[in-house]
């Protein structure tokens, strides 16, 4: 919702500091808990994880004062204990941080949040910590505010503030995430971002295949169509106004635009033909389709506010998909045109198309990183495996091993990459998440079957 | 569902013996039904003619072609189908028809939507070849979305590389 979107608004930092009260006498230190032992240290070091064992203590937030909020049912004490294991979680569930959680921790009084002790953390062997407050408006508004500190300096490393809605206390712990994450690691923001994806139910033969939408770590989802017709491969505008997908609503493979402030659905090509694997361009003016006519299936682009379309690509064969170079100048896609499927590079009005993959092997559903450095895709030899590898078709490198995973799709900061598995016998799917190490493999929760994800950017 | 049920049990046979990728399983075409002796009357039991349950019926089995892995050409035993389907579909003159295109799982999945499009206009071609109007045929390809045998194996694979005409009512 846009509304949503707009309620957030970052505070700036001096005034969520000023908030606090000042000189309040710090309650009692905590008694040291008992050694936390097991100090060995068993990652492996990888080019990419110097601070990958780094052991962040997250404890539960304050608050001001207990106050009711639509957020949370038990008050903003209960709340500042949420939005704390929030944060637990997505940093726990990348695999970059060994963060511990409020639920193992003492909880830090109100005056504390500014003012940490910080000998308590260097007795639980914390080398950075988060805190954070919640507080309640009179009118139910939210502020949160967020303190990463390093334990060891005993200095703060930076904050963040946040006025949020009480539906959208979930997006302010994202937010916290996405600060500390950001600052620990060097690497851009991600948390507080949205996946589009088809939820699946019923047996193979009778699948029915509905878009979706939840938050990144899989919180707030909500069905969007209810599966009289099958939808497939949604993809978010980037501004998360709109998604378009593909349903076969009325005996046609057609492409929708779903409008999420208002609800409607709008169709964007019309055309006796099937049109199918839509894509955003970054500036969310223009889509990429694909269409087939009589038997030929080419890639289109139209513009989304309306216009003519205009045909991309003119081979025989089968020219399908694209994802466009983060500046908007170039398209990967994927052709049959040499025998069986590749990936093909394009400028973007179609020129200069030239093969980019040639390990062996087959090369489909390409899908450019929001970084730019490299294109993450489907490689199939027998079973589906995700590899990445460069814009030049250099460095192929295996994500995962597995009987069938396809369709990549990029977190906002090209970090992770998100695709879906189907198991082998029953086609049961789930959406999967992996790190460019190939190393941290973990399984989206979801209510359902879910294939097809597209991972949105940051949210403003 | 006969229609499946008969078209498995086959398919599998042959998927057994044979190496080749491509069971097509036809029947042979009814001798032993024709003389049964239980068809006595056919007319006035049966479905109504130009539907899709007497297209199915007449066709038996016919109505679905097959495909190799990635292929989408017509072979013989799919052209002898298609003859049969043309057949019916020029005696019954009103009859309109859609080819769905199929395929089997072990592909992505938009590839496969303009895979299964390919299956069903290489069927849709062969028919207007032997003389079916075009304006009588339209195509659909459901790629993969919906397999009718559910294994995760070459049998199953074999079955779900189609394409079905059906008869729109």
């Amino acid at each position: 919702m846009i509304r949503t979107l707009l309620a957030l608004s970052l505070l700036a930092s001096a005034a969520a500091v000023s908030a606090q009260p000042v000189g309040a006498p710090p309650p009692a230190p905590q008694p040291p808990a008992a050694s936390t032992g097991d100090q060995g240290l068993t990652g492996e070091v990888t080019d990419e994880s110097a601070w990958q064992d780094l052991q962040v203590a997250i404890p539960a937030f304050a608050t001001d004062r207990e106050a009711p909020t639509p957020a949370n049912s038990n008050g903003t004490t209960a709340l500042g204990l949420e939005l704390s294991r929030v944060i637990y979680n997505d940093l726990k569930n990348n695999a970059l941080f060994k963060p511990t959680g409020p639920d193992s921790l003492p909880r830090p009084g109100y005056s504390e949040i500014t003012a940490p002790n910080f000998g308590t953390w260097r007795g639980r062997g914390a080398e950075d910590l988060v805190q954070g407050y919640v507080r309640a408006a009179g009118d139910g508004q939210l502020t949160v505010g967020c303190y990463l500190y390093d334990v060891g300096l005993g200095k703060e490393l930076t904050r963040g503030g946040w006025v949020v809605a009480p539906a959208d206390w979930r997006r302010a712990a994202h937010k916290c995430a996405d600060l500390v994450y950001s600052r620990l690691s060097g690497e851009s923001p991600f948390f507080d971002s949205k996946i589009a994806y088809i939820a699946e139910t019923g047996p193979k033969d009778h699948r029915v295949k509905r878009l979706a939408v939840m938050d990144s770590d899989g919180a707030n989802h909500r069905f969007i169509t209810n599966g009289q017709a099958t939808t497939l491969t949604p993809r978010y505008s980037p501004d998360y106004s709109r998604i378009a997908y593909v349903s076969f609503l009325n005996g046609y493979s057609r492409l929708y635009i779903y409008d999420i402030r208002t609800g409607a659905q709008k169709l964007l090509v019309n055309s006796s033909n099937a049109t199918f694997a839509p894509r955003w361009s970054p500036d969310g003016r223009t889509i990429l389709y694909s269409m087939a006519i009589g038997g030929n299936t080419d890639v289109y682009s139209v513009p989304v506010g309306g216009g003519s379309p205009k045909r991309l690509t003119d081979s025989p064969g089968i020219d399908v998909g694209g994802s466009f170079s983060p500046d908007g100048h170039q398209i990967v896609f994927e052709s049959d045109r040499s025998g069986s499927q590749q990936c093909y590079i394009m400028n973007a009005d179609g020129t200069n198309e030239h093969r980019i993959s040639f390990f062996g092997g087959r090369c489909a559903t390409p899908e450019w990183s929001p970084r730019g450095d490299l294109i993450a895709f489907t490689h199939i030899v027998g079973d589906l495996r995700i590899a990445v590898m460069t814009p030049s078709g250099g460095g192929l490198r295996y994500l995962t091993n597995d009987w069938q995973d396809e369709a990549p799709t990029w977190s906002p900061n090209g970090r992770i990459v998100q695709f879906f598995r189907t198991a082998k016998g029953s086609g049961q799917t789930s959406i999967w998440q992996v790190d460019l190490t190939g190393r941290n493999l973990r399984r989206l929760p979801t209510p359902v079957g879910a294939s097809d994800p597209a991972w949105g950017p940051v949210l403003p | 569902m006969n229609r499946l049920a008969i078209t498995a049990v086959v398919a599998t046979a042959l998927a057994l013996t044979a190496c080749s990728k491509k069971p097509p399983a036809q029947l042979p075409p009814a001798p032993g039904q024709a003389v049964g002796p239980a068809q006595s009357a056919l007319p006035p039991s049966g479905p109504t003619p130009g539907t899709e349950a007497h297209f199915q019926q007449v066709m038996n089995g016919r109505d679905v072609i097959y495909f190799d892995t990635d292929k989408y050409d017509i072979d013989s035993d799919d052209a002898a189908a298609l003859r049969q389907q043309a057949q019916y579909l020029l005696q019954y003159r009103n009859v309109h028809a859609t080819v769905e295109g199929h395929c089997d799982e072990r592909g992505t999945r938009e590839y496969n939507l303009a895979l299964g499009d390919r299956r069903a206009n290489a069927a849709k071609n062969y028919l207007v070849s032997l003389g079916v109007p075009a304006d009588r045929l339209t195509t659909i390809s459901y790629g993969k979305e919906r397999p009718v045998a559910l294994g995760s194996d070459e049998a199953a694979w074999a079955k779900n590389r189609r394409a079905v005409t059906v008869i729109l009512q």
